[in-house]
């Protein structure tokens, strides 16, 4: 009997752990990669040898970052890590792919989807001046190349990654003049009893909070608006707190990103039923507990199905891949199923406390003008979404991109899509899910055209 | 429970054609119900290449397509909203003498129906378009072909006849159609519409509709397999085709050069399509090769979508053999958007004086039952 091909997407935690799973149950699992080392966003590595060590580049994850990037190279026998990959569209049994040395495919019995998150946009006046990034691009910046984003850095968000980000640059010896959130902080407190479903997670978030405070750096809560001045690039920052008053603050960069969304592409491509989540308020591939897709034959384990973080990004790459080894016919070991299943439903719970501590910025949206950019690819307005949704009957998110171009750039929506489906169910009155999504459509993400592309 | 609808018309089929029909006809004082599946003009109407060309048509085609030239210029105004209609020209380039040859041949042939097409040998076309790739050695030039945006002209005609008053169904897919008495009775889940005439311009469906009524006919599937760069510096000046098919590109205002060639894969009964991965590489190598400036340019996406072909890739339009006051009009196979605005107007002609001005003997349903097609294609071209 042959052995099945088991293809991985994704060398963050999930993939990482998925790999290692299969590897010990006697598989070679290929892992495709778009980066060049193991580690995903969550602990990216630098590129080559840069003499900087892991404790000072990941803090307290330290140590999970290590292992993780460790594993790939400790079973280079049992898994066949390929990086530098782009896997651009699945149909069928079978994966597109651009590597260095051109378009490839790839065939696969038994196919993993661990492709992770990115920052949730929002547009807000300003946001597409120079000098403004997402707090993950922000903190990209200064994992992998050891640079800050400015001198003078604002830092705004919706979610844990704000006292994490902003904790990080401080700790740098970067000057962070603001950390802003557009959350209450009355919802975290709210919440903080049943958080304790993770106590390790939750005192890190508590230590950086602390650390925060002890460089007089606190995070203001409940704010109400924000806008970015300057003249060709980030001048200042301007915002509006819980109380009304206004405030200004001088910087010449900004990280602001509200939560995260799953890179789903793939799952979508690969015809993976979607369900809409209303508390996320985003669409996601249907998931069971287990890993399983809505298709036979395809998984999927981390962020990039649902948001949960590292932890329990690592925890669902192991139990999805020994629910793949149960379709297979192995044998698995049913404590360890057991301890997997209770992990994550700890985690489950913690998840949904964070969720509720830090609720969708809908005020932001509701107050975004008509000359507000919404699709910075095409360079098209929010007054052009709406006038498509008021005077053309776009009341449908595809139907809207079709007559608008929002989400026909470059970013095929990955940045603005789901801005414009909130706006777009706020120009039309109507519930978000109404609207539905933008079809994924290949590629994932650009592919040149090449001499030799045909061959 | 099912909603009754008393129309003197109903069309099923929301795309180009059907739309403006509906548009015709309401301007014609008739009442009409029109019957989409899915969305208007998001079927073949919308996701095709957006040419607007006369050349390299199937000589049956040009009466049509020299009717519809005219309503390109007028759409805008017309719908009231811009389609970006641009008279780029259109070259269809040669790659041999002997596709040179069959290009004169061409430009004498399309003369007689008033369509004058400029041959252009290497040097001249070289001394025009720097940025040609050396394997072109001869082009042929129509300076009025042009295109536009497909994804805008179809809604805009459905909007047009709505505020005209058609009564415009959108996911209202027809279950049965049939005719009883004087009329026909057309239902959707929970819709019946009864009219006097029926109009079948159902694109890849339509073969099922004209089935109801006696009517075989051996309708395929054609699935186009289409892709868009990043925006480039504007440089492609002209729409772009080639002898024998297999590439065709244009560049919008916006600076997307967009491309076709081959075909991907469709399923007409699940109405799901994909673009396939052989067909969109092939294009872009033979996108080199007649625009090498394009190496190196990112595709931003791919898509497709179903029309309906038939055996000699020209449509079936006219009225029915079998059942009074049922009009076809389908099978455009691959080429009937610069054709979709006329033959709306074809289509009313039909209804209200039950003939067309335009030869329509070419495109009548029942030349498949006789031996020989009435005319072969010069080209393969499915270029749209």
């Amino acid at each position: 009997m042959t052995e099945p091909i088991v293809v991985i997407v994704g060398a963050g935690p999930a993939g990482v752990r998925a790999a290692e799973a299969l590897a010990h149950a006697g598989l070679r699992p290929i892992v495709l990669d778009e980066a060049a080392r193991p580690g995903g966003q969550i602990y990216r590595q630098p590129p080559g040898a840069s003499g900087r060590v892991s404790t000072d580049i990941y803090g307290f994850d330290a140590k999970k970052a290590t292992a993780i990037h460790r594993v790939l190279s400790d079973h280079t026998d049992r898994i066949d890590h390929r990086p530098d990959t782009l896997v651009w569209n699945v149909f069928g049994p079978k994966l597109d792919l651009l590597t260095a040395d051109g378009y490839r495919e790839q065939p696969f019995d038994h196919l993993i989807l661990a492709t992770g998150a990115m920052d949730r946009v929002l547009p807000f006046p300003g946001w597409t001046l120079p000098g403004v990034f997402t707090l993950g691009g922000a903190q990209v910046a200064l994992k992998a190349q050891g640079v800050s984003i400015g001198r003078r850095v604002a830092l705004v968000g919706a979610g844990p990654l704000l006292p994490l980000v902003t904790h990080q640059y401080a700790k740098a010896g970067v000057s962070v003049v603001a950390a802003l959130d557009v959350t209450a902080f009355g919802s975290k407190l709210a919440q903080a009893p049943r958080m304790l479903a993770s106590a390790g997670t939750l005192a890190k978030g508590l230590w950086y909070t602390a650390r925060n405070r002890l460089r007089r750096l606190d995070v203001r809560y409940g704010v109400r608006s924000i806008r970015v001045e300057g003249d060709g690039r980030v001048e200042a920052l301007r915002w509006r707190d819980a109380a009304g008053h206004e405030h200004r603050v001088d910087c010449d960069a900004v990280g602001a990103s509200f939560g995260l969304r799953p890179e789903a592409q793939l799952a979508d491509l690969a015809g993976c039923r979607f369900v809409f989540d209303v508390d996320a308020r985003q669409w996601m591939p249907e998931r069971s507990a287990e890993g399983r897709s809505s298709v036979p034959g395809i998984y999927l384990a981390g962020d990039g199905a649902r948001i949960g973080g590292a932890d329990v990004a690592e925890l669902q790459g192991r139990r999805t891949a020994l629910a793949l080894l149960e379709d297979l016919g192995r044998a698995v070991d049913r404590r360890e199923l057991l301890r997997l299943d209770r992990g994550l439903a700890r985690q489950a719970r913690f998840r949904r406390a964070l969720d509720a501590a830090y609720p969708y910025p809908s005020h932001l949206l509701d107050a975004v003008g008509d000359d507000e950019i919404v699709c910075r690819c095409e360079g098209i307005t929010v007054g052009a979404l709406r006038q498509a949704a008021h005077e053309r009957d776009a009341r449908e998110i595809n139907r809207t991109k079709a007559f608008t171009r929002i989400g026909m750039g470059r970013c095929q929506g990955r940045v603005c899509g789901e801005a414009a489906a909130e706006l777009l169910a706020r120009a039309c009155d109507s519930d978000l899910e109404r609207v539905g999504r933008l079809r994924g459509q290949a590629p994932v993400k650009p592919i040149p055209i090449v001499v030799g592309s045909g061959a | 429970m099912t909603e009754r609808l008393r129309v003197d018309v109903a069309i099923v089929g929301g795309g180009i054609a059907g739309c403006a029909a509906a548009v015709a006809l309401r301007e014609a004082g008739l009442t009409v119900a029109l019957l989409e599946k899915a969305l208007c003009g998001a079927g073949a109407s919308g996701v095709n290449f957006g040419g607007v060309r006369q050349q390299g048509r199937n000589l049956a085609e040009l009466p049509l397509a020299r009717r519809a030239r005219p309503l390109w210029d007028q759409l805008n105004e017309r719908l009231g909203e811009d389609v970006e209609f641009e008279a780029s020209g259109h070259l269809k380039l040669a790659r041999s003498d002997g596709e040179t040859a069959q290009l004169e041949r061409h430009a004498r042939d399309v003369a007689e129906h008033g369509l004058r097409l400029e041959l252009l040998g290497a040097a001249a076309l070289r001394a025009e378009l720097p940025w040609l790739g050396h394997d072109v050695v001869g082009a042929s030039l129509c300076a009025e072909d042009g295109h536009a945006n497909p994804r805008l002209v179809g809604p805009a005609f459905a909007r047009l006849a709505r505020r005209l008053g058609a009564d415009v169904r959108e996911h209202a897919a027809v279950l049965s159609a049939m005719r009883g008495g004087d009329e026909f009775e057309t239902r959707t889940a929970d819709l019946a519409v009864h009219s006097r005439y029926l109009v079948n311009c159902a694109g890849i469906g339509a073969g099922r509709i004209a089935a109801a009524f006696g009517e075989d006919v051996p309708l395929q599937p054609l699935v186009p397999n289409m892709l868009v760069t990043e925006p480039l510096p504007f440089f492609i000046s002209r729409s772009i085709g080639v002898c024998g098919g297999g590439i065709y590109l244009r560049q919008i205002a916006r600076g997307n050069a967009i491309l076709g060639g081959g075909g991907g894969w469709g399923d007409a009964d699940s109405n799901h399509s994909r673009p396939l991965t052989g067909s969109s590489l092939a294009a872009m190598a033979n996108a080199i090769a007649i625009v090498p400036a394009l190496a190196g340019a990112h595709v931003i996406r791919s898509w497709t979508g179903i029309d309906g072909k038939m055996p000699d890739l020209i449509p079936v339009i006219g009225r029915s053999r079998t059942t009074p006051n049922l009009i076809h009009a389908f099978g455009f196979s691959g080429h009937g958007f610069q054709l979709g605005p006329v033959v709306g107007e074809i289509i009313a002609e039909l209804v209200t004086q039950g003939r067309s001005v335009s030869p329509l003997e070419p495109f009548s349903i029942d030349r498949f039952a006789n031996a020989a097609p009435a005319s072969q294609p010069i080209d393969v071209g499915i270029e749209e």
